[in-house]
Protein backbone atom coordinates (compact mmCIF):
# COMPACT_ATOMS: atom_id res chain seq x y z
CA UNK A 1 0.00 0.00 0.00
CA UNK A 2 1.92 3.32 -1.25
CA UNK A 3 2.02 5.24 2.24
CA UNK A 4 2.24 9.14 3.28
CA UNK A 5 2.51 11.17 6.53
CA UNK A 6 -0.99 12.05 6.36
CA UNK A 7 -3.99 11.82 3.75
CA UNK A 8 -6.78 14.44 4.34
CA UNK A 9 -10.87 13.51 3.76
CA UNK A 10 -12.21 16.26 1.79
CA UNK A 11 -10.93 19.62 0.28
CA UNK A 12 -13.07 22.03 1.62
CA UNK A 13 -11.73 24.73 4.34
CA UNK A 14 -11.24 22.62 7.14
CA UNK A 15 -9.13 20.14 5.08
CA UNK A 16 -7.47 22.46 3.00
CA UNK A 17 -6.47 24.63 6.17
CA UNK A 18 -5.15 21.61 7.92
CA UNK A 19 -3.11 20.80 4.77
CA UNK A 20 -1.37 23.98 4.39
CA UNK A 21 -0.43 23.71 8.14
CA UNK A 22 1.47 20.13 7.14
CA UNK A 23 2.69 21.25 3.98
CA UNK A 24 4.21 24.54 5.54
CA UNK A 25 6.07 21.93 7.74
CA UNK A 26 7.15 19.81 5.16
CA UNK A 27 5.22 16.93 5.86
CA UNK A 28 3.85 14.81 3.09
CA UNK A 29 0.26 15.46 3.05
CA UNK A 30 -2.28 14.35 0.41
CA UNK A 31 -6.40 15.89 0.45
CA UNK A 32 -8.83 13.95 -1.88
CA UNK A 33 -11.38 16.14 -2.85
CA UNK A 34 -14.56 14.93 -4.91
CA UNK A 35 -15.24 17.92 -6.46
CA UNK A 36 -13.88 18.71 -9.97
CA UNK A 37 -12.21 21.61 -7.68
CA UNK A 38 -11.41 22.60 -3.95
CA UNK A 39 -15.13 24.35 -3.43
CA UNK A 40 -17.32 22.65 -6.18
CA UNK A 41 -19.39 21.23 -3.63
CA UNK A 42 -19.43 23.70 -0.92
CA UNK A 43 -21.84 26.14 0.29
CA UNK A 44 -22.21 29.01 2.68
CA UNK A 45 -24.17 32.01 3.58
CA UNK A 46 -21.69 33.77 3.73
CA UNK A 47 -19.07 35.66 6.25
CA UNK A 48 -16.00 34.44 7.37
CA UNK A 49 -15.32 35.95 10.84
CA UNK A 50 -11.65 36.85 10.54
CA UNK A 51 -11.23 37.92 13.55
CA UNK A 52 -10.82 34.61 15.48
CA UNK A 53 -8.63 33.38 13.39
CA UNK A 54 -6.51 36.30 12.00
CA UNK A 55 -3.46 35.27 13.87
CA UNK A 56 -3.77 31.93 12.35
CA UNK A 57 -2.03 31.78 9.28
CA UNK A 58 -1.32 35.70 9.29
CA UNK A 59 0.31 35.54 6.21
CA UNK A 60 -2.75 34.06 4.36
CA UNK A 61 -5.48 36.86 4.46
CA UNK A 62 -3.69 39.56 2.93
CA UNK A 63 -3.99 38.11 -0.30
CA UNK A 64 -7.20 35.83 0.28
CA UNK A 65 -10.43 36.22 -2.57
CA UNK A 66 -12.55 38.22 0.09
CA UNK A 67 -15.96 39.62 -1.60
CA UNK A 68 -16.62 42.44 0.58
CA UNK A 69 -15.12 43.67 4.51
CA UNK A 70 -18.97 43.85 6.07
CA UNK A 71 -19.11 47.11 7.61
CA UNK A 72 -23.29 47.09 7.76
CA UNK A 73 -25.14 44.93 10.24
CA UNK A 74 -28.56 44.52 9.82
CA UNK A 75 -31.57 42.82 11.41
CA UNK A 76 -34.88 42.52 10.87
CA UNK A 77 -37.41 40.95 12.67
CA UNK A 78 -40.74 40.09 10.50
CA UNK A 79 -44.02 40.18 11.83
CA UNK A 80 -46.93 39.44 9.40
CA UNK A 81 -48.10 42.52 7.54
CA UNK A 82 -45.47 44.35 9.84
CA UNK A 83 -41.65 44.36 10.30
CA UNK A 84 -39.06 46.20 11.67
CA UNK A 85 -35.18 46.69 11.11
CA UNK A 86 -32.01 47.42 13.27
CA UNK A 87 -29.10 48.78 11.62
CA UNK A 88 -26.14 48.74 14.11
CA UNK A 89 -23.79 51.25 12.89
CA UNK A 90 -20.34 50.77 14.86
CA UNK A 91 -17.12 52.47 14.02
CA UNK A 92 -15.31 49.48 15.00
CA UNK A 93 -16.75 47.24 12.03
CA UNK A 94 -16.42 50.34 9.47
CA UNK A 95 -12.93 50.75 10.21
CA UNK A 96 -9.90 48.16 9.09
CA UNK A 97 -8.62 45.58 10.46
CA UNK A 98 -12.47 44.54 9.72
CA UNK A 99 -14.25 41.46 11.58
CA UNK A 100 -15.78 39.87 9.30
CA UNK A 101 -15.80 39.51 5.03
CA UNK A 102 -18.46 38.10 2.71
CA UNK A 103 -16.65 34.94 0.73
CA UNK A 104 -17.93 32.82 -2.03
CA UNK A 105 -16.89 29.12 -1.38
CA UNK A 106 -15.70 28.33 -5.28
CA UNK A 107 -13.67 31.27 -5.05
CA UNK A 108 -11.80 30.71 -1.34
CA UNK A 109 -11.98 27.28 -1.54
CA UNK A 110 -9.50 26.93 -4.75
CA UNK A 111 -7.61 29.65 -3.60
CA UNK A 112 -6.69 27.85 -0.40
CA UNK A 113 -5.93 24.69 -2.50
CA UNK A 114 -3.56 27.04 -4.52
CA UNK A 115 -1.84 27.91 -1.40
CA UNK A 116 -1.66 24.38 -0.18
CA UNK A 117 -0.27 23.59 -3.45
CA UNK A 118 2.78 26.07 -3.61
CA UNK A 119 3.77 24.88 -0.59
CA UNK A 120 3.92 21.43 -1.49
CA UNK A 121 1.33 19.63 -0.74
CA UNK A 122 -0.98 17.25 -3.34
CA UNK A 123 -4.35 17.95 -3.52
CA UNK A 124 -6.10 15.44 -5.87
CA UNK A 125 -9.62 16.83 -6.89
CA UNK A 126 -11.91 14.51 -8.74
CA UNK A 127 -11.52 11.84 -6.67
CA UNK A 128 -14.60 10.55 -4.21
CA UNK A 129 -13.14 8.87 -0.89
CA UNK A 130 -14.98 5.52 -0.99
CA UNK A 131 -13.84 4.21 2.80
CA UNK A 132 -11.85 5.27 5.76
CA UNK A 133 -10.06 1.93 6.39
CA UNK A 134 -9.38 0.82 9.91
CA UNK A 135 -7.15 -1.85 11.43
CA UNK A 136 -8.48 -2.97 15.06
CA UNK A 137 -8.74 0.73 16.70
CA UNK A 138 -6.53 1.97 14.44
CA UNK A 139 -7.28 4.05 11.57
CA UNK A 140 -4.63 3.14 8.56
CA UNK A 141 -5.37 4.95 5.56
CA UNK A 142 -8.28 4.86 2.30
CA UNK A 143 -9.68 3.59 0.15
CA UNK A 144 -10.40 5.53 -3.61
CA UNK A 145 -11.65 3.57 -6.47
CA UNK A 146 -9.21 0.90 -6.78
CA UNK A 147 -6.70 2.90 -4.70
CA UNK A 148 -5.38 1.84 -0.89
CA UNK A 149 -3.03 4.38 0.67
CA UNK A 150 -1.92 4.65 3.98
CA UNK A 151 -0.76 7.34 6.22
CA UNK A 152 0.50 7.64 9.56
CA UNK A 153 -2.55 9.61 10.10
CA UNK A 154 -6.45 10.62 8.30
CA UNK A 155 -8.14 13.81 9.07
CA UNK A 156 -11.44 13.67 8.66
CA UNK A 157 -12.49 16.73 6.96
CA UNK A 158 -15.62 15.34 4.95
CA UNK A 159 -17.93 17.92 6.01
CA UNK A 160 -21.55 17.77 8.12
CA UNK A 161 -23.15 14.69 6.41
CA UNK A 162 -20.18 12.50 8.13
CA UNK A 163 -20.91 9.69 5.85
CA UNK A 164 -17.42 7.73 5.72
CA UNK A 165 -16.75 8.71 9.48
CA UNK A 166 -20.12 7.34 10.76
CA UNK A 167 -19.93 4.04 8.74
CA UNK A 168 -16.87 2.83 10.81
CA UNK A 169 -18.17 4.38 13.74
CA UNK A 170 -16.25 7.34 14.52
CA UNK A 171 -19.24 9.66 15.01
CA UNK A 172 -23.20 9.15 14.69
CA UNK A 173 -24.83 9.53 11.86
CA UNK A 174 -26.57 12.87 11.25
CA UNK A 175 -30.02 13.58 12.87
CA UNK A 176 -32.60 15.75 11.60
CA UNK A 177 -32.81 18.00 15.41
CA UNK A 178 -29.16 18.81 15.27
CA UNK A 179 -29.25 19.97 11.37
CA UNK A 180 -30.61 22.93 9.32
CA UNK A 181 -31.21 23.26 5.45
CA UNK A 182 -29.55 26.01 4.23
CA UNK A 183 -30.10 27.08 0.63
CA UNK A 184 -29.69 30.35 -1.28
CA UNK A 185 -29.15 32.38 -4.92
CA UNK A 186 -26.34 34.19 -6.13
CA UNK A 187 -27.68 37.25 -7.90
CA UNK A 188 -25.83 39.70 -10.15
CA UNK A 189 -25.75 42.96 -9.55
CA UNK A 190 -23.11 45.85 -10.56
CA UNK A 191 -21.06 46.73 -7.83
CA UNK A 192 -21.72 50.64 -8.38
CA UNK A 193 -25.73 49.15 -7.40
CA UNK A 194 -24.98 47.25 -4.96
CA UNK A 195 -22.81 50.23 -3.05
CA UNK A 196 -25.76 52.50 -3.80
CA UNK A 197 -28.75 50.36 -2.81
CA UNK A 198 -27.03 49.14 0.81
CA UNK A 199 -25.32 52.72 0.83
CA UNK A 200 -21.68 51.46 1.54
CA UNK A 201 -18.84 53.06 0.37
CA UNK A 202 -16.58 51.41 -2.14
CA UNK A 203 -15.52 48.16 -1.64
CA UNK A 204 -17.60 47.86 1.56
CA UNK A 205 -20.57 45.48 2.19
CA UNK A 206 -23.25 44.55 4.55
CA UNK A 207 -24.64 41.81 6.23
CA UNK A 208 -28.39 41.42 7.02
CA UNK A 209 -29.95 38.48 8.61
CA UNK A 210 -34.30 38.35 8.72
CA UNK A 211 -36.31 36.68 11.54
CA UNK A 212 -40.04 35.30 11.57
CA UNK A 213 -42.18 35.30 8.67
CA UNK A 214 -39.23 34.74 6.18
CA UNK A 215 -39.72 30.91 7.70
CA UNK A 216 -43.16 30.79 8.47
CA UNK A 217 -42.33 30.70 12.18
CA UNK A 218 -40.24 27.50 11.60
CA UNK A 219 -36.75 27.53 13.45
CA UNK A 220 -34.53 29.35 11.39
CA UNK A 221 -34.04 32.67 9.55
CA UNK A 222 -33.12 34.51 5.92
CA UNK A 223 -30.15 36.11 5.21
CA UNK A 224 -28.35 38.22 2.46
CA UNK A 225 -24.89 39.10 2.08
CA UNK A 226 -22.87 41.72 -0.44
CA UNK A 227 -20.54 40.22 -2.36
CA UNK A 228 -17.96 42.08 -5.20
CA UNK A 229 -20.60 42.00 -7.96
CA UNK A 230 -23.57 39.97 -6.22
CA UNK A 231 -25.82 39.27 -3.33
CA UNK A 232 -26.19 35.96 -2.06
CA UNK A 233 -29.61 35.43 -0.43
CA UNK A 234 -30.82 32.52 1.51
CA UNK A 235 -32.80 30.82 3.66
CA UNK A 236 -31.77 28.77 6.83
CA UNK A 237 -34.44 26.52 8.06
CA UNK A 238 -34.61 23.33 10.84
CA UNK A 239 -34.90 20.08 9.50
CA UNK A 240 -36.84 19.17 12.45
CA UNK A 241 -39.05 22.39 12.14
CA UNK A 242 -40.31 21.42 8.58
CA UNK A 243 -41.21 18.33 9.86
CA UNK A 244 -42.94 19.88 12.80
CA UNK A 245 -45.31 22.19 11.17
CA UNK A 246 -48.54 20.77 10.84
CA UNK A 247 -48.99 22.55 7.21
CA UNK A 248 -45.77 21.29 5.61
CA UNK A 249 -44.30 23.73 2.90
CA UNK A 250 -41.90 22.56 0.14
CA UNK A 251 -39.07 24.07 0.92
CA UNK A 252 -38.06 25.67 -2.10
CA UNK A 253 -41.09 28.13 -2.49
CA UNK A 254 -40.14 29.80 0.92
CA UNK A 255 -37.30 31.32 -1.13
CA UNK A 256 -39.74 32.40 -3.92
CA UNK A 257 -42.14 33.89 -1.17
CA UNK A 258 -39.19 35.75 0.78
CA UNK A 259 -37.76 37.36 -2.38
CA UNK A 260 -41.35 38.59 -3.34
CA UNK A 261 -41.94 40.28 0.39
CA UNK A 262 -41.94 44.29 -0.28
CA UNK A 263 -38.86 44.65 1.53
CA UNK A 264 -36.85 42.18 -0.42
CA UNK A 265 -38.44 42.93 -3.88
CA UNK A 266 -36.57 46.23 -4.35
CA UNK A 267 -33.31 44.59 -3.04
CA UNK A 268 -33.32 41.84 -5.08
CA UNK A 269 -34.33 44.03 -8.39
CA UNK A 270 -32.83 43.82 -11.86
CA UNK A 271 -30.43 41.04 -10.04
CA UNK A 272 -29.47 38.04 -12.56
CA UNK A 273 -29.41 34.56 -10.93
CA UNK A 274 -26.82 32.90 -11.89
CA UNK A 275 -26.45 30.11 -9.15
CA UNK A 276 -29.09 27.78 -6.66
CA UNK A 277 -27.04 25.73 -4.15
CA UNK A 278 -28.36 23.68 -1.10
CA UNK A 279 -25.70 22.44 1.52
CA UNK A 280 -27.08 21.34 5.47
CA UNK A 281 -25.57 22.84 8.35
CA UNK A 282 -24.41 21.42 11.97
CA UNK A 283 -26.47 23.16 14.69
CA UNK A 284 -26.30 20.38 17.48
CA UNK A 285 -23.84 22.08 19.46
CA UNK A 286 -21.01 21.01 21.43
CA UNK A 287 -23.61 17.94 22.94
CA UNK A 288 -22.99 16.72 19.39
CA UNK A 289 -19.38 17.19 18.96
CA UNK A 290 -18.11 13.52 18.22
CA UNK A 291 -14.85 12.02 19.77
CA UNK A 292 -12.56 14.21 18.21
CA UNK A 293 -9.43 11.71 17.96
CA UNK A 294 -7.92 8.73 18.09
CA UNK A 295 -5.28 6.37 17.14
CA UNK A 296 -4.24 7.55 13.91
CA UNK A 297 -7.10 10.15 13.23
CA UNK A 298 -8.31 12.96 13.85
CA UNK A 299 -11.41 15.10 12.99
CA UNK A 300 -12.47 18.44 11.53
CA UNK A 301 -14.94 21.26 10.70
CA UNK A 302 -18.49 20.05 10.35
CA UNK A 303 -17.15 16.67 9.85
CA UNK A 304 -16.61 17.48 13.90
CA UNK A 305 -19.95 19.67 14.01
CA UNK A 306 -17.67 22.74 14.86
CA UNK A 307 -20.36 24.92 13.63
CA UNK A 308 -22.34 27.11 15.92
CA UNK A 309 -25.73 29.04 15.47
CA UNK A 310 -26.44 31.85 17.34
CA UNK A 311 -29.38 33.24 15.64
CA UNK A 312 -27.57 36.45 14.75
CA UNK A 313 -24.01 35.23 14.07
CA UNK A 314 -24.08 31.97 11.96
CA UNK A 315 -20.22 30.57 12.71
CA UNK A 316 -18.85 27.44 10.58
CA UNK A 317 -16.01 28.95 8.63
CA UNK A 318 -13.69 29.67 11.36
CA UNK A 319 -14.36 26.53 13.05
CA UNK A 320 -13.08 24.91 9.98
CA UNK A 321 -10.57 26.48 9.42
CA UNK A 322 -8.85 27.03 13.58
CA UNK A 323 -9.60 23.08 13.59
CA UNK A 324 -7.72 22.01 10.39
CA UNK A 325 -4.52 24.52 12.19
CA UNK A 326 -4.52 23.08 15.55
CA UNK A 327 -4.92 19.38 13.84
CA UNK A 328 -1.87 20.24 11.54
CA UNK A 329 0.49 21.33 15.09
CA UNK A 330 -0.82 18.46 16.63
CA UNK A 331 0.04 15.73 13.70
CA UNK A 332 3.14 17.39 13.09
CA UNK A 333 3.90 16.98 16.88
CA UNK A 334 3.02 13.34 17.11
CA UNK A 335 5.30 12.50 13.65
CA UNK A 336 8.26 14.26 15.09
CA UNK A 337 7.97 12.13 18.11
CA UNK A 338 6.76 9.35 16.45
CA UNK A 339 3.93 7.94 18.12
CA UNK A 340 0.62 8.63 16.10
CA UNK A 341 -1.39 6.96 18.60
CA UNK A 342 -4.87 8.36 20.19
CA UNK A 343 -2.21 9.28 23.17
CA UNK A 344 -0.22 10.80 20.79
CA UNK A 345 -2.52 13.21 19.08
CA UNK A 346 -4.62 14.08 22.41
CA UNK A 347 -2.69 17.53 22.35
CA UNK A 348 -5.33 18.00 19.57
CA UNK A 349 -8.56 18.47 21.77
CA UNK A 350 -6.30 20.31 24.23
CA UNK A 351 -5.89 22.95 22.10
CA UNK A 352 -9.43 23.22 20.44
CA UNK A 353 -10.61 23.17 24.40
CA UNK A 354 -7.95 26.16 25.14
CA UNK A 355 -9.17 28.16 21.96
CA UNK A 356 -11.79 30.05 20.87
CA UNK A 357 -13.40 26.67 18.92
CA UNK A 358 -14.29 24.73 22.31
CA UNK A 359 -15.13 27.59 24.01
CA UNK A 360 -17.49 29.53 22.35
CA UNK A 361 -19.04 26.20 21.46
CA UNK A 362 -19.24 25.86 25.01
CA UNK A 363 -20.47 29.38 26.02
CA UNK A 364 -23.27 28.90 23.22
CA UNK A 365 -23.95 25.21 24.69
CA UNK A 366 -27.55 26.47 25.33
CA UNK A 367 -28.43 27.64 22.57
CA UNK A 368 -29.42 24.85 20.28
CA UNK A 369 -32.03 24.46 23.12
CA UNK A 370 -33.58 27.82 23.28
CA UNK A 371 -33.72 27.93 19.61
CA UNK A 372 -36.13 25.03 19.18
CA UNK A 373 -38.74 27.33 20.82
CA UNK A 374 -40.81 28.03 18.17
CA UNK A 375 -42.19 31.75 19.40
CA UNK A 376 -38.68 32.95 18.88
CA UNK A 377 -39.83 33.20 15.26
CA UNK A 378 -43.53 33.81 15.56
CA UNK A 379 -44.17 35.97 18.79
CA UNK A 380 -41.08 37.88 19.15
CA UNK A 381 -41.03 39.38 15.71
CA UNK A 382 -44.69 39.43 15.37
CA UNK A 383 -44.64 41.36 18.80
CA UNK A 384 -42.12 43.96 18.19
CA UNK A 385 -43.07 44.92 15.01
CA UNK A 386 -46.99 45.30 15.99
CA UNK A 387 -45.63 47.51 19.51
CA UNK A 388 -44.23 49.70 16.93
CA UNK A 389 -46.84 49.59 14.58
CA UNK A 390 -48.99 51.01 16.85
CA UNK A 391 -46.64 53.70 17.94
CA UNK A 392 -46.31 55.14 14.32
CA UNK A 393 -50.03 54.57 13.67
CA UNK A 394 -52.31 57.85 13.33
CA UNK A 395 -55.15 56.78 13.22
CA UNK A 396 -59.15 58.10 12.70
CA UNK A 397 -59.49 57.72 16.52
CA UNK A 398 -58.37 59.90 19.28
CA UNK A 399 -54.45 58.46 19.64
CA UNK A 400 -53.72 56.80 23.18
CA UNK A 401 -50.93 58.37 25.08
CA UNK A 402 -47.39 57.22 24.17
CA UNK A 403 -46.82 55.62 27.45
CA UNK A 404 -50.15 53.97 27.66
CA UNK A 405 -49.31 52.44 24.43
CA UNK A 406 -46.30 51.26 25.42
CA UNK A 407 -46.69 50.13 28.62
CA UNK A 408 -50.20 48.17 27.22
CA UNK A 409 -47.87 46.73 24.52
CA UNK A 410 -45.46 45.67 26.78
CA UNK A 411 -47.70 44.34 29.18
CA UNK A 412 -49.57 42.00 26.15
CA UNK A 413 -46.18 40.67 24.77
CA UNK A 414 -43.90 40.54 27.10
CA UNK A 415 -44.93 40.87 29.97
CA UNK A 416 -46.00 37.84 30.93
CA UNK A 417 -44.93 34.66 32.99
CA UNK A 418 -44.61 32.39 29.85
CA UNK A 419 -42.23 35.58 28.11
CA UNK A 420 -40.55 36.36 31.39
CA UNK A 421 -39.68 32.66 31.52
CA UNK A 422 -38.58 32.86 27.77
CA UNK A 423 -36.24 35.76 28.19
CA UNK A 424 -34.98 34.79 31.20
CA UNK A 425 -33.71 31.63 29.34
CA UNK A 426 -32.11 33.95 26.66
CA UNK A 427 -29.63 35.63 29.26
CA UNK A 428 -27.27 32.16 28.53
CA UNK A 429 -27.20 33.12 25.11
CA UNK B 1 -38.63 31.38 -11.82
CA UNK B 2 -39.71 28.25 -10.98
CA UNK B 3 -36.90 25.36 -9.40
CA UNK B 4 -36.76 23.36 -12.39
CA UNK B 5 -35.43 26.62 -14.20
CA UNK B 6 -33.46 27.29 -11.53
CA UNK B 7 -31.68 24.12 -11.41
CA UNK B 8 -31.17 24.39 -14.99
CA UNK B 9 -28.46 27.62 -13.97
CA UNK B 10 -26.50 25.07 -12.22
CA UNK B 11 -23.42 23.27 -13.29
CA UNK B 12 -24.35 19.09 -13.16
CA UNK B 13 -22.35 16.71 -14.63
CA UNK B 14 -24.54 13.30 -14.72
CA UNK B 15 -23.27 10.11 -13.84
CA UNK B 16 -25.25 7.18 -15.63
CA UNK B 17 -25.04 5.67 -12.18
CA UNK B 18 -27.51 6.93 -9.68
CA UNK B 19 -26.39 8.22 -6.75
CA UNK B 20 -30.07 8.01 -4.74
CA UNK B 21 -31.97 4.98 -4.14
CA UNK B 22 -35.29 4.61 -3.30
CA UNK B 23 -36.61 1.56 -1.25
CA UNK B 24 -40.33 1.96 -2.75
CA UNK B 25 -41.68 -0.61 -1.14
CA UNK B 26 -40.62 0.88 2.57
CA UNK B 27 -42.21 4.03 1.48
CA UNK B 28 -45.42 2.58 0.82
CA UNK B 29 -45.74 0.25 3.16
CA UNK B 30 -44.96 2.25 6.24
CA UNK B 31 -43.96 6.26 5.76
CA UNK B 32 -47.20 8.47 6.10
CA UNK B 33 -45.25 11.66 6.32
CA UNK B 34 -43.14 11.81 2.99
CA UNK B 35 -40.90 13.97 4.41
CA UNK B 36 -38.63 13.92 1.06
CA UNK B 37 -41.49 15.62 -1.09
CA UNK B 38 -41.11 18.66 1.08
CA UNK B 39 -38.05 19.01 2.18
CA UNK B 40 -35.77 18.77 -0.83
CA UNK B 41 -34.62 22.21 -1.97
CA UNK B 42 -34.60 20.75 -5.55
CA UNK B 43 -37.68 19.36 -5.27
CA UNK B 44 -37.05 16.06 -7.08
CA UNK B 45 -39.24 13.55 -5.33
CA UNK B 46 -42.67 12.51 -6.77
CA UNK B 47 -45.15 10.12 -6.24
CA UNK B 48 -45.34 8.59 -9.77
CA UNK B 49 -48.60 7.54 -12.04
CA UNK B 50 -48.18 3.75 -10.21
CA UNK B 51 -47.76 5.92 -6.90
CA UNK B 52 -44.50 4.82 -5.95
CA UNK B 53 -41.92 7.30 -5.49
CA UNK B 54 -39.39 8.55 -7.37
CA UNK B 55 -36.25 11.03 -7.10
CA UNK B 56 -34.66 13.07 -9.98
CA UNK B 57 -31.37 12.34 -8.62
CA UNK B 58 -29.84 14.26 -11.90
CA UNK B 59 -30.55 17.67 -10.54
CA UNK B 60 -29.58 16.78 -6.68
CA UNK B 61 -28.18 19.54 -4.96
CA UNK B 62 -26.27 16.88 -2.48
CA UNK B 63 -27.22 18.40 0.71
CA UNK B 64 -28.74 15.53 1.88
CA UNK B 65 -31.32 16.47 3.85
CA UNK B 66 -34.05 13.96 2.58
CA UNK B 67 -31.36 11.16 3.93
CA UNK B 68 -31.59 12.85 6.76
CA UNK B 69 -35.27 13.69 7.28
CA UNK B 70 -36.13 10.06 6.32
CA UNK B 71 -36.99 8.18 9.22
CA UNK B 72 -37.80 5.06 7.93
CA UNK B 73 -34.39 4.44 6.27
CA UNK B 74 -35.83 3.78 2.65
CA UNK B 75 -32.84 5.54 0.92
CA UNK B 76 -29.69 4.30 -0.20
CA UNK B 77 -27.51 7.89 -0.61
CA UNK B 78 -24.04 8.46 -1.32
CA UNK B 79 -22.45 11.34 -2.75
CA UNK B 80 -21.66 10.59 -6.92
CA UNK B 81 -18.67 9.51 -8.00
CA UNK B 82 -15.58 12.06 -8.41
CA UNK B 83 -16.03 14.02 -11.66
CA UNK B 84 -19.71 13.52 -11.23
CA UNK B 85 -22.66 15.50 -9.37
CA UNK B 86 -23.06 19.11 -9.23
CA UNK B 87 -20.08 21.67 -9.21
CA UNK B 88 -20.68 25.18 -7.65
CA UNK B 89 -19.13 27.46 -9.83
CA UNK B 90 -19.90 30.22 -6.95
CA UNK B 91 -21.21 28.67 -3.24
C1 LIG C 1 -26.45 28.21 3.83
C2 LIG C 1 -25.28 28.22 4.79
C3 LIG C 1 -24.92 29.39 5.41
C4 LIG C 1 -23.79 29.43 6.24
N1 LIG C 1 -23.37 30.62 6.71
C5 LIG C 1 -22.17 30.70 7.34
C6 LIG C 1 -21.60 31.95 7.62
O1 LIG C 1 -22.12 33.00 7.28
N2 LIG C 1 -20.40 31.97 8.28
C7 LIG C 1 -19.75 30.82 8.63
O2 LIG C 1 -18.64 30.90 9.19
N3 LIG C 1 -20.27 29.61 8.36
C8 LIG C 1 -21.46 29.53 7.71
N4 LIG C 1 -21.97 28.30 7.37
C9 LIG C 1 -21.27 27.09 7.80
C10 LIG C 1 -20.00 26.85 6.98
O3 LIG C 1 -20.27 26.96 5.62
C11 LIG C 1 -19.42 25.46 7.28
O4 LIG C 1 -19.27 25.33 8.67
C12 LIG C 1 -18.09 25.23 6.59
O5 LIG C 1 -18.29 25.18 5.21
C13 LIG C 1 -17.44 23.94 7.05
O6 LIG C 1 -16.27 23.69 6.32
P1 LIG C 1 -15.68 22.21 6.21
O7 LIG C 1 -14.41 22.34 5.48
O8 LIG C 1 -15.67 21.58 7.55
O9 LIG C 1 -16.77 21.41 5.38
P2 LIG C 1 -17.12 21.51 3.82
O10 LIG C 1 -16.97 22.88 3.34
O11 LIG C 1 -18.44 20.86 3.66
O12 LIG C 1 -15.99 20.62 3.14
C14 LIG C 1 -16.04 19.22 3.08
C15 LIG C 1 -15.30 18.80 1.85
O13 LIG C 1 -15.14 17.40 1.81
C16 LIG C 1 -15.42 16.93 0.52
N5 LIG C 1 -15.83 15.53 0.65
C17 LIG C 1 -16.86 15.05 1.38
N6 LIG C 1 -16.92 13.70 1.29
C18 LIG C 1 -15.88 13.34 0.49
C19 LIG C 1 -15.42 12.09 0.01
N7 LIG C 1 -16.03 10.95 0.33
N8 LIG C 1 -14.35 12.07 -0.80
C20 LIG C 1 -13.72 13.23 -1.15
N9 LIG C 1 -14.12 14.44 -0.73
C21 LIG C 1 -15.20 14.49 0.08
C22 LIG C 1 -16.49 17.86 0.01
O14 LIG C 1 -16.57 17.85 -1.40
C23 LIG C 1 -16.01 19.19 0.57
O15 LIG C 1 -15.12 19.85 -0.27
C24 LIG C 1 -23.09 28.23 6.53
C25 LIG C 1 -23.49 27.03 5.93
C26 LIG C 1 -24.55 27.03 5.04
C27 LIG C 1 -24.91 25.74 4.36
S1 LIG D 1 -39.44 10.01 3.69
FE1 LIG D 1 -38.33 8.09 3.29
S2 LIG D 1 -39.83 6.48 3.55
FE2 LIG D 1 -40.96 8.40 3.38
S3 LIG D 1 -41.49 8.55 1.21
FE3 LIG D 1 -39.56 9.65 1.50
S4 LIG D 1 -37.96 8.15 1.09
FE4 LIG D 1 -39.88 7.00 1.40
S1 LIG E 1 -29.65 15.55 -1.33
FE1 LIG E 1 -30.78 17.48 -1.16
S2 LIG E 1 -31.08 18.12 -3.28
FE2 LIG E 1 -30.46 15.99 -3.36
S3 LIG E 1 -32.38 14.87 -3.44
FE3 LIG E 1 -31.80 14.98 -1.28
S4 LIG E 1 -32.80 16.78 -0.48
FE4 LIG E 1 -32.88 16.92 -2.71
Amino acid sequence: MEKVDCIIVGGGLAGLSAAYGLASEGLEVMVVERGDYSGAKNVTGGRLYLSPIRDIYPELWESAPFERPVTRELVTLMGDGASTTLELASDCFATAPYQSYTVLRARLDQWLADQVMEKGGMVITKNRVDEILVEGSKVIGIRAGADDIGADVTIIAEGVLGLLSSKVGLREEPLARDHALGYKEILELPSSVIQDRWHLNEGEGAAHLFMGEVTKGMMGGGFLYTNKDSISLGIVVGMSAMRERKEKIESHTLLDAFKELPQIRPLVEGGTLVEYSAHAIPEGGIAKVPKLFGDGYLMVGDAAGLALNALLTVRGMDFAIASGFYAARAVADAKSRGDCSAAGLAQYEQSLRSSFVLKDLETAKDIPHIMENPRLFTHYPQAVSGLLEKLYTIGPHPSQKLSSTVIGGVRKDFMNARTLKELYAMRKI
Amino acid sequence: MNIEAKLGLDVFKIDKERHITIDVEVCNRVCTDKACLYVCPAHLYEIDDQGNNTVNFEGCLECGTCLISCDHRALEWHYPRGEYGVQYRMG
